[in-house]
């Protein structure tokens, strides 16, 4: 039997979840592996279960989740690997959870990297995402808590944050589902290459400190050519963090 | 050989750089990250007006962190929650017990001898492991069920992080880290789960600090103890009208002493071998949310209650094999179980304890929920006094009397009473919370002061508790 659809919206492929398998915690033979990132207390666990159909307890406080959990997703018969890393406000320090989610972004190389911010509080939660920008170039903003920030009066214009940060920018709601499809049709597009990403680079940098990063850059993406963050790399060497030193000196980047 | 030549110039390059560019590196990349954050916000948010849920969330931590309310209402809170474990709890556990012991377990009986089992081996499986196991679902259950939700729910509305809020100026004067209020609060539902928790602590001396005084949080496993003898005890010795009422203050009592030696042990801790510098680190107050409810209990069911009981009962079943055991295999004319019992008394005398509880104790540490059904049969096969079903068998008595007749037969006193729920308290760790610090810490050494430490504050209280009350009394 063939339905009609209602309106113009039901034909839109972003608009149903049909495409959509959710496979919990099924993650064998995945295309794309998938990491998501964001400050604590932004809903990131309800987005990742929101993603993945798993319920992987949410709370109400930060640094709920402390150790990764996984799950997957299948979309237009690719296979998605979801990957919910600890929430931390920055990737520069040394707590455990923080080396958990830099080295993952750094060093697990995801496909795509999911930014979930929580859009009553942007600004706040721009400073992990200009990091993760830094170290990644695949990535894809979760504008999530819209109903909050709705709530609040707080109006946010998706197209030129998009344009500001270089990545595709999608707004939601993941308690109530809503802008889950989209999501999960705009990673879809970031990992097959059909959207390319131009990620903001940090700028204001004191011209001095710009120069030094540039020449170790440099002398880094010389002696590795295969990393692609050499400019983060080159922000970690001079800050002294002996992870990433010992990591260059064994060429080992895993 | 020039990987590492190149290895080196990058490192040479790395520190001229840091001379060229001074100390200020780390702020100036901080601070650029900032400006770039409010061009960025500036460009793209529109904020209308500051009216909305922020206002409310304002007036609602005005009250629930206020210097005045937020200890009160935490208290509140805290005996709302108990209190209505215990009523609740009681129903379900009373049904519970009845199908699984006095249906269940007489039919398991005659089963196993109707297809020729020998008594040993029937003994073995259905007194010995089976009723541990029953026991531990009978009672452990329905607590949990309602407790791991109601807490969840407060989670969920984002009061935790107002406790830490609170109580962060106390921590700050123990040398611990605030963040420690709220592994302190997974605690008194689970301790393994609390010392999970301690990953969000970013210094390591606070997160050992956090791990090592875990233990005083008081669990689930030890609630129902608690609930119990001072239903028993502690009730008896007011009114009946406010027995209740003293029941339920002495089971918030025990708790807030507990929270009371955490922060002593951690003071003591942070000034002797875990010396150094508080870190300070920003806490979020995130805004609340109604909880989704019924997603919630759902999720607290699926996640902790039935995770929590799983373990419990993979622990309770060897344990219940050994009770069996040592109740049940006699050395010269005494079973091991009357020979340990008896070669502790005097030592359990001293703290005014027996040495049928702390054989319990002994033969309890996999699992806490054990403790009391493990007194009672160790006391009914010690006294001689006829009751429950057999030796070895590990049993509850429906009514709290009967429970408390048996108590008594044993030489039980209301020091007795609250020396128990004193040493409920300030004991080692269960061997699941054993394990993960061992886990956690990757060190033989902490694991064994964090196991030790509690026992030794549990001796050294009850003793004292003990010569005084003898003293007085």
């Amino acid at each position: 039997m063939k339905t009609t659809p209602k309106s113009a919206c039901e034909t839109c492929a972003h608009h149903s979840l049909e495409n959509v398998k959710k496979l919990g915690v099924d993650i064998t033979n995945v295309d794309f592996v998938i990491a998501l990132a964001g400050n604590p207390n932004t809903g990131k666990s309800t987005v990742f279960n929101a993603l993945t159909g798993l319920r992987q307890h949410t709370g109400n406080w930060p640094g709920k989740t402390v150790t990764r959990a996984e799950g997957a997703f299948e979309y237009q018969q690719k296979k998605f690997k979801l990957i919910d890393l600890p929430g931390t406000y920055s990737l520069m320090s040394r707590s455990e959870d923080e080396e958990v989610a830099r080295n993952f972004i750094l060093f697990g190389k995801p496909n795509v990297t999911i930014i979930v911010v929580d859009a009553s509080r942007l600004e706040r939660n721009l400073n992990l995402t200009l990091q993760i920008l830094e170290i990644t170039s695949n990535a894809v903003l979760c504008l999530n808590l819209m109903d909050e920030a709705q709530k609040n009066n707080i109006q946010i214009d998706t197209r030129s944050l998009s344009k500001e940060l270089g990545i595709p920018v999608v707004a939601t709601s993941a308690r109530s589902k809503e802008g889950i499809p989209e999501l999960i049709a705009t990673i879809s597009d970031v990992a097959l290459g059909k959207i390319i990403c131009k990620p903001h680079k940090i700028k204001n940098i004191p011209p001095q400190l710009e120069q030094a990063i540039k020449k170790l850059s440099t002398a880094i993406q010389n002696q590795y050519p295969t990393v692609s963050n050499s400019r983060w790399l080159a922000f970690r060497v001079l800050e002294g963090d002996t992870h990433i030193i010992e990591a260059l000196k064994t060429g080992d980047f895993s | 050989m020039k990987e590492l030549e190149e290895f080196d110039k990058i490192i040479a390059l790395s520190n001229e750089l840091r001379w060229q560019i001074g100390d200020d590196f780390h702020d100036d990349l901080t601070e650029a990250i900032y400006a770039d954050a409010a061009k960025i916000v500036k460009k793209t948010v529109v904020q209308n007006s500051q009216k909305g849920t922020l206002g409310i969330d304002a007036k609602i931590d005005n009250i629930v962190t206020s210097k005045i309310w937020g200890f009160p209402l935490m208290l509140f809170l805290l005996g709302f929650v108990l209190w209505l474990t215990i009523i609740g709890a009681n129903y379900p556990s009373a049904m519970l017990s009845s199908l699984l012991l006095d249906i269940v377990h007489p039919f398991l009986k005659e089963s196993t001898a109707a297809i020729g089992f020998p008594w040993w081996l029937s003994g073995f499986l259905v007194d010995g492991v089976y009723l541990a196991v029953a026991w531990v679902i009978a009672v452990m259950l329905p607590p949990m069920a309602i407790f791991f939700p109601l807490f969840t729910l407060l989670e969920d509305f984002g009061y935790l992080p107002r406790v830490a809020f609170n109580m962060d100026s106390l921590f700050k004067k123990s040398g611990a880290h605030g963040k420690q209020a709220l592994t302190m609060s997974m605690g008194f539902g689970c301790n393994a789960a609390g010392v999970v928790a301690t990953r969000i602590i970013d210094s390591p001396r606070e997160r050992l600090i956090a791990i090592i005084t875990n233990n005083f949080s008081l669990c689930n496993g030890r609630w129902p103890t608690q609930i119990l003898l001072a239903t028993i005890f502690i009730g008896a010795v007011v009114p009946e009208s406010y027995s209740s009422i003293a029941s339920l203050a002495a089971v918030v009592g025990i708790a807030v002493l507990g929270i009371f030696f955490m922060f002593f042990f951690s003071w003591a801790l942070s000034k002797t071998v875990l010396k150094g510098e508080v870190s300070t680190f920003n806490l979020e107050l995130p805004p609340y949310r109604t909880p989704v409810f019924w997603k919630t209990i759902y999720t607290s069911l699926i996640d902790r209650t039935l995770i929590v009981l799983w373990r419990a009962i993979v622990f309770a079943a060897p344990a219940g094999a050994v009770i069996w055991l040592i109740c049940n295999i006699t050395l010269g004319d005494e079973s091991i179980a009357a020979y340990l019992v008896h070669s502790m008394d005097g030592f359990g005398f001293i703290l005014g304890l027996n040495g049928v509880i702390l054989l319990a104790y002994i033969v309890a540490i996999p699992a806490n929920e054990i403790v009391i059904p493990t007194i009672l049969m160790l006391t009914v096969m010690v006294t001689g006094i006829s009751a429950g079903s057999g030796s070895g068998v590990m049993f509850e008595l429906d009514s709290v009397s009967a429970t408390a007749d048996i108590l008594k037969a044993g030489g039980w006193t209301l020091l007795t009473a609250i020396n128990v729920m004193l040493f409920s308290l300030l004991h080692n760790p269960c061997s699941t919370t054993i394990y993960t610090i061992y886990q956690e810490t990757k060190s033989l050494k902490w694991t064994v002061v964090a196991s030790i430490l509690p026992v030794i504050a549990g001796f050294i209280v009850t003793f004292l508790v003990a010569q005084i009350w003898r003293i007085i009394f």
